[in-house]
């Protein structure tokens, strides 16, 4: 009894020890060091506009419903995009509520780019992603959303897709992933020709 | 199934076979209460001053009844220490959204669940818990469930290595050198990375960003209590709401990060986990989070070879860990890959394959790999939603956790799991050439088989008594006419089973990635599942302490002709073999009601 009661009151002090190093000293060292050495994606990545209001994060896809917008992918996250309720559709692949919605999606997609009533859609641009977040879609994707885009806005093809190959992320180190166009950045990159 | 998948994929072996020794040498120092590490001059001060606090005295060890009694009496105070945080988090500091109170059964299922490594989730990281919720009450089992794991294979392989000795060390030593020599410097380098990929590590309060393209969605109206209005058509009255802003979410992130991968342990700061840009942005990052899942289960096989004189038992002992896995990324691979032929009628291009539930940035092969990899191990962060995967993809992170989750494996856990398996297919070997079985010296004797065959039991029961007892209660299963689960909103059919089967394999085999699509959050499931998860770490944890104490002391018989080799791709051969046929044996009959149902039912076309 007497030894339960000792290694006990070890536990007890064990667990206010770890705390200590591993809850209070550890995180703040990696603030602190990350702060100093990363600001700009310690803080989020943030991207502000010129009168210096927050507009986003380079990581979070945000909504664009707009015609003369790249539209990002379908998401689950709240309402559509909502950054403080990441999530997926968690539908199984034999789900009617998964089926009707994608085949929406394709026909939308469709009317919109004004594609052939049988042409084939990318698969990232009807389906949601994993955190209703994702800053990305495929290139396949963005290529077909450039004619719209450029004619809504009025600028030429060519300078609508050298917009979309400077807002492409390729894989990292040219190996790892997959490569895709950071839609928020793209969409930003759009107006500011606009304004110029 | 592509090129630059198969690079990636040779790539991450290659790298994986590069680092197993050098981190099974540390680890041999680490584990050794005398041992010497590069890190001394720096951590040797702390270390002692924590064996002064503590009042620990690291020369002496302990039996395995003292091993096991310390185990259980941290883990349960450690678990009340997050209890009590959670349930106070609202008046604690560190809480700038003003998160509230966590109701009793979630605080004690996530309490139960980050105690025994599992990390199972019923709530949403960024909508539930203050930064110091996150910060103390869960980053410190990210930690020290960790450490306890991998005392407890060292205090297995010393069982082994040991003869006519009455100690398996001290769990003491074993806990603070683990987390201070092995734990927190590769997390401070891999915080830093993270960082530098994209990773926020802040205490600011969350962003509000305003956005380029409002947009206008449709809300049910309420009225000044909060209450839904309902139309005198009795339907809720809906109101256009214009979206102008997004929240951005902040927080002290890759100081968790880095311990919730390399830890084994996968509880996601947001609910979205390591699918979430913030907390996975790069595919390099991706990369090494696979890795560092890995890293220390693949360096204890090395340690286990070493340890016990017979480095060829540890190649061994990775090949077949290793033969599983290749086995299920690609099953996995291929099936993502192949898409869902539904879509595909619908005029979705097949050569995306399975993008529901995937991010671009991962594509199709980073998913399936992140996906077998977590649930070889027993982690559980998901850069996918598995819940989407096609049913045969799905089937295979599934089957991982009901192997026991011992390719590779939780650190730690992983290896003492596969000792139980090599302790059967010892047993097995032995009974076909008709000898008392033999393994690295010892005798496997009756009380040893039971101790083992103690621990396949617990899991089975577990996954599948719960299983089958939330598809037959009105808690599980609410409506029996619709058969819709909990909330009504998800899966119905056969992947409505396989999330119950899902959640509770999760939990049982402490790996905590979820079909997410069932809403747990409710009394009855966040207790069972609680339980599921506290028998799966301590009714497993104790039968194998006391296997460990049996080995060590009996004594070594010499090595004879009829001794079966521990070592070569005989064993090997035998060693999946045995892992296949039990897991096969128990669990597929439930899953040929699940996923395997599915995979049909999807190709004749047939909808829930």
């Amino acid at each position: 009894m007497k030894t339960i009661f000792k290694e006990t009151l070890r536990a007890v002090m064990a667990t206010l020890v770890l705390a200590v190093i591993l809850c209070g000293i550890y995180p703040v060292v990696i603030y602190g060091i990350g702060q100093l050495l990363f600001p700009h994606q310690a803080n989020g990545s943030l991207i502000e506009s010129n009168d210096r209001r927050i507009v986003g994060s380079e990581w979070l896809g945000q909504n664009f419903t707009s015609a003369k917008y790249f539209h990002p992918r379908p998401s689950a996250a709240g309402s559509g995009y909502d950054a403080s309720n990441s999530s997926g559709t968690n539908l199984g692949p034999t789900s009617q509520k998964l089926i009707d919605a994608v085949k929406a999606a394709v026909a939308q997609y469709r009317t919109e780019n004004n594609l052939p009533a049988d042409a084939l859609v990318p698969a990232d641009a009807v389906t949601s992603s994993a955190s209703g977040l994702d800053p990305h879609i495929s290139v396949q994707n963005a290529q077909l959303q450039v004619a719209r885009v450029s004619k809504v806005r009025g600028l030429s093809i060519d300078a609508v897709k050298a917009a979309v190959d400077k807002a492409t992320d390729g894989p990292s180190l040219g190996i790892f992933g997959e490569a895709g166009v950071n839609v928020l950045k793209l969409n930003l990159a759009l107006d500011n020709l606009a304004t110029k | 199934m592509n090129i630059s998948g198969w690079i990636q994929l040779i790539l991450f072996t290659s790298i994986l076979l590069a680092i197993t020794k050098p981190l099974g040498l540390f680890l041999i120092q680490v584990l050794d209460a005398n041992g010497k590490t590069f890190l001394d001059p720096v951590i040797k001060p702390l270390e002692k001053l924590t064996y002064k606090l503590t009042g620990v005295d690291p020369k002496k060890e302990h039996d395995w009844k003292q091993y096991a009694t310390a185990m259980l009496l941290f883990s349960l105070v450690s678990m009340l220490f997050t209890y009590v945080i959670l349930r106070l988090q609202a008046v604690l500091p560190l809480n700038p959204q003003k998160m509230g109170v966590i109701i009793e059964h979630l605080a004690f299922n996530t309490a139960a669940s980050f105690t025994t490594n599992t990390n199972w989730q019923s709530y949403g990281g960024e909508s539930t818990m203050s930064y110091l919720s996150q910060m103390v009450a869960l980053a410190l089992h990210n930690f020290v469930s960790a450490a306890v794991g991998i005392g407890i294979a060292a205090a297995l392989v010393r069982g082994i290595a040991r003869h006519t000795a009455k100690t398996i060390g001290n769990f003491w030593v074993d806990l603070v050198r683990s987390t201070y020599y092995l734990l927190l410097p590769i997390c401070l380098v891999f915080a830093i990375f993270l960082i530098s990929q994209g990773m926020i590590q802040n205490f600011k309060p969350y962003d509000t960003a305003s956005l380029a393209d409002p947009y206008t969605i449709q809300v049910a109206k309420v009225d000044d209590a909060g209450n839904a209005v309902n139309g005198p058509d009795g339907k809720p009255v809906m109101v256009d709401k214009t979206i102008d802003t997004q929240t951005i979410v902040q927080g002290p992130m890759a100081s968790q990060i880095a311990i919730k991968m390399l830890g084994t342990n996968g509880g996601g700061y947001t609910n979205a986990n390591a699918a979430h840009p913030y907390e996975n942005p790069t595919p390099l990052s991706n990369f090494l989070q696979m890795l560092a899942i890995f890293a220390i289960p693949s360096g204890l096989t090395y340690y286990l070879g070493r340890m016990v004189k017979n480095q060829g038992h540890g190649w061994a002992v990775w090949a077949a860990m290793f033969v599983i896995f290749l086995g299920g990324v690609l099953v996995c691979w291929h099936y993502e890959a192949a898409g869902n032929p539904i879509l595909t009628q619908f005029g979705v291009d097949p050569a995306g394959g399975n993008m529901e539930g995937k991010e671009v940035r991962f594509g199709i092969f980073n998913s399936a790999l992140f996906a077998t990899i977590t649930t070889d191990a027993s982690c559980g962060a998901v850069n996918a939603m598995h819940d989407s995967f096609t049913p045969l993809g799905g089937l295979v992170p599934l089957l991982n956790i009901e192997l026991g989750e011992i390719i590779f494996g939780g650190v730690g856990a992983g290896l003492y799991g596969i000792l139980i398996f090599i302790i059967i297919a010892v047993f097995i070997a032995g009974l076909m050439v008709g000898r008392t079985p033999e393994f690295l010296g010892k005798k496997i004797e009756p009380y040893d088989i039971k101790m083992a065959s103690l621990v396949i039991l617990v899991l089975a029961f577990s996954i599948l008594g719960f299983s089958a007892w939330a598809c037959m209660s009105k808690w599980g299963l609410p409506d029996p006419v619709t058969h819709q689960l909990t909330d009504g909103t998800n899966n119905n059919g056969p992947h409505g089973f396989t999330e119950i089967l899902y959640a509770y394999s999760s939990c049982t085999g402490n790996n905590g990635s979820a079909f997410a699509g069932i809403g747990t959050n409710t009394p009855w499931y966040n207790t069972t599942l609680g339980f599921a998860t506290l028998f799966g770490r301590f009714a497993m944890i104790v039968p194998i302490l006391a296997l460990a104490g049996s080995l060590a002391r009996k004594k070594r018989v010499p090595e004879s002709a009829g001794t079966f080799p521990a070592h070569g791709p005989l064993f090997t051969l035998l060693l999946v073999g045995t892992i296949l046929i039990v897991g096969a044996l128990t669990f597929f009959p439930a899953l040929a009601l699940g996923p395997i149902v599915e995979h049909f039912l999807m190709h004749a076309g047939k909808l829930f």
